[in-house]
């Protein structure tokens, strides 16, 4: 076991990858000499070459149109898309090509581009610099989409979206590349958790809370803050880890021996992954359920100015709060 | 070594045949001794019937929709024999006449456009990758691909990559240009100027000539009689040459016309000149060769005739082809989503094969 950052296990598992096939390429702004503007791809290119660590010019469209063509030449390009703000001059190229070539030719083309993006806020940054945007990549047939939210599950991760043959978007919660984690950077990505699994975090028995991303340290911290409290109540923490596909067997087990739900994210409330996973709990487990399902998030409002942002974000207090209410039906 | 420039010739377009069918040399495209001018004839030809018999089936409720390539004939021929086996196509929507030249049977585009597939050919199989109709797109991909020609190490393919006039207005197409400019790829912009985008004209996409765009990027442009079959296969032979000699890009601007209407749901009367289609019908891309043919002795009526029997003879197949395309299986909607099995998915098609098993035993049950 090795302590390390979020970065730096996801750095690790991008070197092992980089080793392990010849054919992994990293694509993007600055992820060369440079290492990243968050420095998850350093080193690389000084180890592997300008030709396998490629600085791209200045073109999210050209990240990813390029990254296709390759793709169909045989390499398995990962994209780094440098802000979650910047990927929008890529969509075309995302939900009209990536997604849709194994579809349009029959099963004939395999497109294996992993697009990491970093996301979400929490760091005081500037506009366009701390968005959330996966609910339109999980609307999307043909991609997959995941977020990992520590660093052990970053290694394995990473590498499972590289290996995988469908075109995986990752999504990178920003704000915690900095928290430390045990990883064990000897075992194969192929004994942990599958790319399309959630994951019970931390088990509880009153309340199932479900999140992923930048929000599942909050969570655990909520639901421990939880436990201590003068009427105590046990939150069952489930990190997604997959966006699409949801892996529902998880969820569904979890809330009918709750019967109360919470899902948690970042982004916009409405139209969110929240009510996706609302519309399926509701559906599964209508005769397990207390209460309806709730969903606590980002408002229905453009990310605001970074002053603003604390508000904005949901936080263990409106966290907490939410759960609550699922006691008051 | 192959030198992409600009032609000696006094204006800026290449030709090696005018519209009479005369034959003029440019001392900057000589044309291979075993160029088999009949041979592209033959083609142009039989693309054309393929391209008639798809605009009926379209009119006879067959087809959905045709894009028709008609007066496109000698760019789509010319760059397509251009091609070695292994050079890789990119085409648009519009590249009858280059699949053709890779192989592909038409009943494979025919399919696209009837709503049965939306492209089956195996890319690979043929070197010619699906259509694209969000316009530029492919640019990229070709670009990309030509990048992986040169990380391999390959030294005897290239990209060629076809779009239209209409196309150079998209981000993606001047995207294209500056990476495969900036990483010297092996690819070559085939850009089909016919001069219209549906409607808009090419003053509405550009105030320079198109093939003047790329040397803003750092690479050669050259524009070629897009309806001379001879310097539209030349100059594209060059241009694929100077690719795969480490030379990077070239911009070809086939300046050509779109005789017919955008698609089969098109009017083109309501914002052309029937004039200017009459001037575009003396530069035809056929007639021109077949003038040359008959008047140098290189073919005989006996030869015209063989190969409007052949045109004949395809245009049936085309036609009862068509018809037997079977429409697929309504449970093939749920498939090659995910290379494997994805839950969603998984569940959505068994609900909805349940569904459609509930009518069993019903007339209305399909």
């Amino acid at each position: 076991m090795t302590t390390l950052t979020l970065s730096k296990a996801l750095n690790a598992g991008l070197r092992r990858a980089l080793e392990n096939d010849p054919k992994v390429m990293i694509m993007g702004e600055d992820v060369g000499k440079l290492g990243g503007v968050f420095r998850v791809t350093d080193g690389l290119q000084k180890d592997f070459g300008e030709h396998r660590v490629v600085d791209t010019p200045l073109a999210e469209s050209g990240i990813i149109g390029t990254a296709i063509g390759l793709a169909l030449r045989g390499y398995r390009p990962v994209c780094e898309i440098q802000f979650d703000g910047f990927v929008f001059p890529a969509t075309d190229q995302i939900i009209s090509q990536l997604a849709k070539m194994r579809y349009r030719s029959r099963g004939k083309i395999s497109l294996p581009v992993v697009i990491r993006i970093p996301f979400g806020g929490g760091i005081g940054a500037v506009e366009h610099h701390s968005e959330s945007p996966e609910a339109i990549f999980a609307h999307t047939a043909g991609l997959r989409v995941v977020a990992c939210a520590d660093a052990a599950d970053a290694y394995s991760m990473i590498q499972l979206a590289i290996a995988s043959d469908d075109p995986v978007i990752f999504f990178e919660p920003k704000r915690r590349y900095w928290d430390k984690g045990e990883v064990d950077t000897a075992a194969s990505p192929d004994a942990a958790t599958p790319l399309d699994a959630a994951r019970v975090v931390l088990p509880g028995t009153d309340v199932t809370l479900l999140t992923y991303g930048p929000l599942v340290r909050t969570c655990v911290e909520a639901a421990m803050a939880a436990a201590g409290d003068s009427r105590p109540r046990s939150i069952e923490v489930v990190d997604l880890r997959s966006l699409s596909p949801l892996d529902m067997a998880t969820i569904n087990e979890s809330v009918k021996r709750t019967g109360r739900c919470v899902v948690a994210h970042e982004a916009p409330v409405y139209s969110g992954l929240g009510a996706e996973i609302a519309a399926r709990v509701t559906e599964s487990c209508f005769y397990h359920l207390e209460s309806p399902v709730l969903r606590v998030g980002g408002f229905a409002t453009p990310y605001p100015p970074s002053r603003l942002e604390e508000h904005y974000l949901p936080d263990l207090d409106r966290i907490l709060d939410t759960v609550d209410r699922t006691f008051t039906f | 070594m192959p030198n992409i420039g600009t032609s000696n010739s006094e204006t800026e377009l290449v030709q090696l045949l005018t519209p009479e069918g005369e034959r003029v040399e440019d001392p900057a495209y000589p044309l291979d001794d075993d160029v088999d001018i009949k041979a592209m004839y033959r083609d142009m030809v039989l693309v054309r019937r393929v391209d008639a018999e798809a605009i009926a089936l379209q009119r006879q409720g067959e087809l959905g929709l045709w894009a028709s390539l008609l007066g496109q004939e000698a760019a789509q021929i010319g760059s397509g024999r251009a091609l070695s086996p292994r050079d890789m196509a990119f085409p648009s929507y519009r590249e009858h006449g280059v699949a053709w030249c890779r192989g592909l049977d038409p009943l494979r585009l025919l399919e696209l456009f009837r709503g049965v597939s939306n492209g089956s050919w195996d890319p690979e199989e043929h070197k010619f990758h699906l259509y694209t109709i969000v316009i530029g797109d492919q640019t990229l991909h070709a670009t990309g691909y030509a990048m992986g020609i040169r990380q391999d190490g390959s030294d005897d393919e290239a990209a060629i990559v076809y779009f239209g006039d209409g196309a150079t207005s998209q981000g993606d197409v001047s995207e294209a240009f500056a990476w495969s400019s900036v990483f010297n790829a092996p690819v070559v912009f085939f850009c089909q100027n016919n001069q219209w985008a549906i409607s808009a004209p090419q003053d509405r996409q550009s105030r320079v000539p198109l093939y003047q765009r790329a040397s803003g990027f750092g690479f050669p442009g050259i524009r070629v009689d897009g309806n001379d079959v001879l310097a539209c296969y030349a100059v594209t032979k060059k241009a694929l040459a100077a690719a795969k000699d480490g030379q990077g890009p070239t911009l070809i601007e086939a300046y050509t016309y779109r005789m017919g209407a955008h698609t089969t749901t098109d009017d083109p009367t309501r914002y052309r000149l029937a004039s200017d289609l009459e001037t575009w019908r003396l530069r035809d891309p056929i007639e021109r060769v077949r003038a040359y043919l008959a008047r140098t002795g290189e073919a005989d009526s006996e030869f015209f005739a063989a190969v409007d029997a052949e045109a004949d003879e395809l245009g049936k197949v085309v036609r009862e082809g068509c018809r037997k395309l079977p429409d697929p299986a309504p449970l093939e909607i749920f498939e090659h989503v995910y290379a494997d099995r994805n839950a969603i998915v998984s569940e959505e098609r068994e609900q909805f094969a349940s569904y459609l098993e509930s009518f069993a035993g019903q007339e209305v049950a399909r």
